[in-house]
């Protein structure tokens, strides 16, 4: 007991922020990031076989196999990739940022060994052909008990990485390594974790009833039943992924430009608001069901005032208010947008970031929410427009903030600096700009009626030129996004392979903004954090795009038969 | 700064263009609310889950005698059936294929049954795009009233197997 505590105090001083980072801590934050990115490129090249294949021209799988790849893409994105990445932001959240020691190796290795064997079966036993049942496996569809077994490993898994977070928290705490409140980003990772119990939760409900039906040891379950449940898996981890991808913002905004938050209690709030008005119940998924009543659903879209939808609001604020401030403070004070304008936009990790912003709020929340709309589900429900919208929200958002993470996690955890650093530069564009193609062509196909999930769309025989048009934007978008998630992988591994170490010296820095005018108390004096027309800009172009597009989608919808 | 502790005096109510965008968003908010219980009660599309439980065998068999009842037609090998203005309208969902197809009329209203023989599936009007879930076990009936004439087909868009994509029915609408 005694070795394994000195190993998990040991700790290092960061050359570059002058941030503690704890040996015990900065091992199991490798493990996770090296293993996200394997999965990361596992699922790519499932898109990249998807997105040929959905582009009808080129229709490049086979039906088998496009449906396998298909389950295959879906689990290694939104389960392996991400989760991978949470852990190992959480662990940098509650140590380096706390001060602290890991709370326990042992159950860290629990948790990582757990992780891996079950996402290693799962994916067995779909390459096997034993699980050609989608991400959602609903019933009747039934897969080989593996396939559940798999996630419910790698969900215990995680669940214990969440665990020792929380228990990091604690003894952090008790020791008093830290003064005051805890740091913004590690507040919001807090929220993330939260939700995360609730979402394995709804998984455990979820899946070990169809697993011991599978085992033919329980009758089936419901199938309504299970939507309920398994949607209030699959909709709160994605609300682990939104929230986990605000802190990083805050990250990576503070990393790359200084920033500060304009009012810490607000940012603080919006993020106890995601905890508080996230959709246990998942209702989203449901709203052209039967079984529940028109009262459940509006009930359940909402809880009547969209407070989780006001939470994303406020940080669409408080992120580039934050930045606003900071780079006022920098002394780019001139007009509306200077300090936008000389952001570091070649810096990967500022790029990454900024354009995950944009993406996420533009394309994917304005989507999300009309889609998610009572309604109007009706003119969207399994077509193409929902990929089209959580594309933006969880590859265009979360992904490629977490890309831009990458950056520094690299050259600071691993200490080596990045190499071929101008592809670096350029990759957020690539796979940013790639992924924004791909939604458009989805969402504008999904528009026209095209199913998703579906590999082949002749056979219809309703869809005509525009259609294809969309689908082979779909197509070029994909391929796009998929070297830049190349270009990030190879970067990446080639780095952890052969890129120069930093030990001892600061990182490579990639470009931040110089201080131009007066620094330190007469700076603070002259900028008001309460005066922002630049963000204030941004959001109410935000908010216009938003009426636009929600009002029109209430037109399209008046024009279908009537039914109730 | 966001990686470190906030000053002791962080707790402090918004101020300036945060107000002012606080204000607006909530504002913003309850409008997204407001309008689904609006469209509820004035609007002509709504989803509202009327649902019944049934087994397979027994919703075939009154599909069965819808078909018998009122076929008028067949088209590729499906009967066609002209459900009655203001009556009970049936079509199942199987893998492959949607049973049987429908004549309707304009501005007529019917209670459509849909439910399923095996997986889920999805009853997705074409080029109409009006999409419902089609569950084995529950009857979901839409009050649904045609609003324009022409012939329309309904893909399945919920996955169900490897013949999904071919899942194809029709409506007839005069």
């Amino acid at each position: 007991m005694t070795t394994l505590q000195s190993n998990t105090t040991e700790l290092r001083t960061c050359d570059t922020t002058g941030l503690p980072v704890f040996k015990g801590a900065e091992f199991f934050i490798r493990l996770n990031a090296v293993c996200a990115v394997v999965f990361l490129l596992v699922g790519g090249i499932a898109a990249l076989l998807l997105a040929l294949t959905r582009w009808q021209t080129v229709h490049l799988l086979g039906p088998e196999w496009f449906y396998r790849v298909l389950t295959l893409h879906g689990i290694n994105m939104l389960i392996f990739w991400l989760l991978f990445m949470e852990i190992g932001i959480l662990y940098f959240a509650c140590t380096t940022l706390l001060n602290s020691r890991l709370f326990s190796k042992h159950l860290a290795w629990a948790s990582f060994v757990l992780m891996v064997s079950g996402a290693v079966m799962t994916n067995s036993v779909i390459l096997m052909g034993k699980a050609d049942v989608l991400l959602t496996s609903y019933l009747p569809l039934l897969a080989h008990p593996l396939f559940y077994l798999g996630i419910i490993l790698f969900a215990v898994g995680a669940l214990l990485g969440v665990f020792n977070f929380f228990g990091t928290l604690y003894i952090a705490r008790r020791d008093k390594t830290y003064a005051g409140s805890v740091p913004l980003v590690t507040f919001g990772a807090t929220a993330a974790a939260i939700i995360a119990v609730v979402a394995v939760g709804h998984g455990a409900l979820a899946l070990i009833p169809v697993f011991t039906f599978s085992l033919g040891l329980t009758p089936e379950p419901d199938p309504m039943w299970y939507r309920l449940i398994w949607w209030g898996l699959g909709h709160t981890s994605q609300q682990v992924n939104v929230t986990a991808m605000v802190a990083v913002w805050y990250l990576l905004a503070t990393l790359t430009t200084g920033a500060r938050a304009p009012n810490e209690f607000v940012c603080r709030a919006a993020f106890v608001l995601y905890i508080l008005f996230i959709n246990l119940a998942s209702a989203h998924h449901l709203l052209v069901d039967p079984g529940v009543g028109a009262g459940w659903k509006i009930w359940n879209t909402s809880y009547a005032m969209y407070l989780a939808v006001l939470a994303s609001m406020i940080h669409a604020f408080t992120v580039p208010a934050s930045v606003e401030i900071g780079m006022r403070l920098k002394g780019y004070t001139r007009g509306v947008f200077d300090w936008l304008l000389n952001a570091p936009w070649r810096n990967p990790g500022f790029s990454a970031f900024f354009l995950s912003l944009v993406i996420f709020g533009f394309i994917g929340g304005i989507t999300g929410v009309t889609l998610g709309t009572q309604q109007i589900n009706i003119i969207a429900h399994n077509t193409l427009r929902i990929p089209g919208h959580f594309h933006a929200t969880v590859v265009g958002g979360t992904t490629l903030a977490f890309m831009g993470l990458a950056y520094y996690v690299v050259p600071l955890i691993f200490q080596k600096d990045y190499i071929a650093r101008p592809l670096a530069r350029i990759q957020p564009y690539l796979f940013g700009g790639g992924i924004t193609l791909m939604s458009f062509g989805m969402s504008f196909a999904g528009s026209e009626g095209v199913a998703r999930r579906t590999w082949d769309i002749e056979a219809a025989g309703v869809y005509g030129a525009s259609t294809h048009m969309m689908l082979g934007l779909l197509g070029i978008g994909g391929i796009l996004a998929f070297t830049g998630l190349l270009i990030f992988v190879l970067l990446t591994v080639g780095t952890l392979l052969i890129g120069k170490s930093n030990k001892g010296r600061p990182m490579a820095c990639w470009g931040v903004p110089k201080t131009i005018t007066k620094i330190g108390a007469e700076a603070e004096r002259e900028v008001d954090p309460h005066n922002t027309p630049g963000a204030m800009t941004l959001v109410v172009i935000l908010l216009v795009a938003f009426a636009v597009y929600y009002f029109a989608n209430w037109g399209a919808l008046a024009d279908v038969w009537h039914v109730r | 700064m966001s990686i470190t502790a906030p000053p002791k005096d962080w707790f402090q109510a918004p101020s300036g263009h945060e107000r002012v965008w606080l204000g607006m968003a909530f504002a913003w908010c309850i409008v997204l609310f407001i309008m689904m219980p609006l469209w509820h009660f004035k609007g002509k599309q709504n989803s509202t889950g009327e649902s019944y439980a049934t087994t397979p065998a027994a919703f075939s068999e009154r599909v069965d005698r819808f078909v018998a009842a009122n076929q008028v037609g067949t088209h590729n090998g499906t009967p066609i059936v002209e459900a009655p203005p203001g009556g009970d309208a049936y079509m199942l969902g199987r893998m492959w294929s949607w049973y049987p197809f429908l004549k309707l009329r304009v501005g007529e209203t019917y209670r459509l049954h849909l439910s399923s023989m095996d997986l889920q599936h999805g009853f997705s009007l074409q080029p109409m795009n009006m999409n419902f879930q089609v569950v084995p076990g529950y009857d979901h009936v839409l009050t649904i009233t045609p609003t324009q004439a022409g012939e329309y087909t309904v893909v399945c868009n919920e996955f169900c197997g490897i013949g999904h994509h071919g899942m194809i029915g029709k409506i007839f609408v005069e």
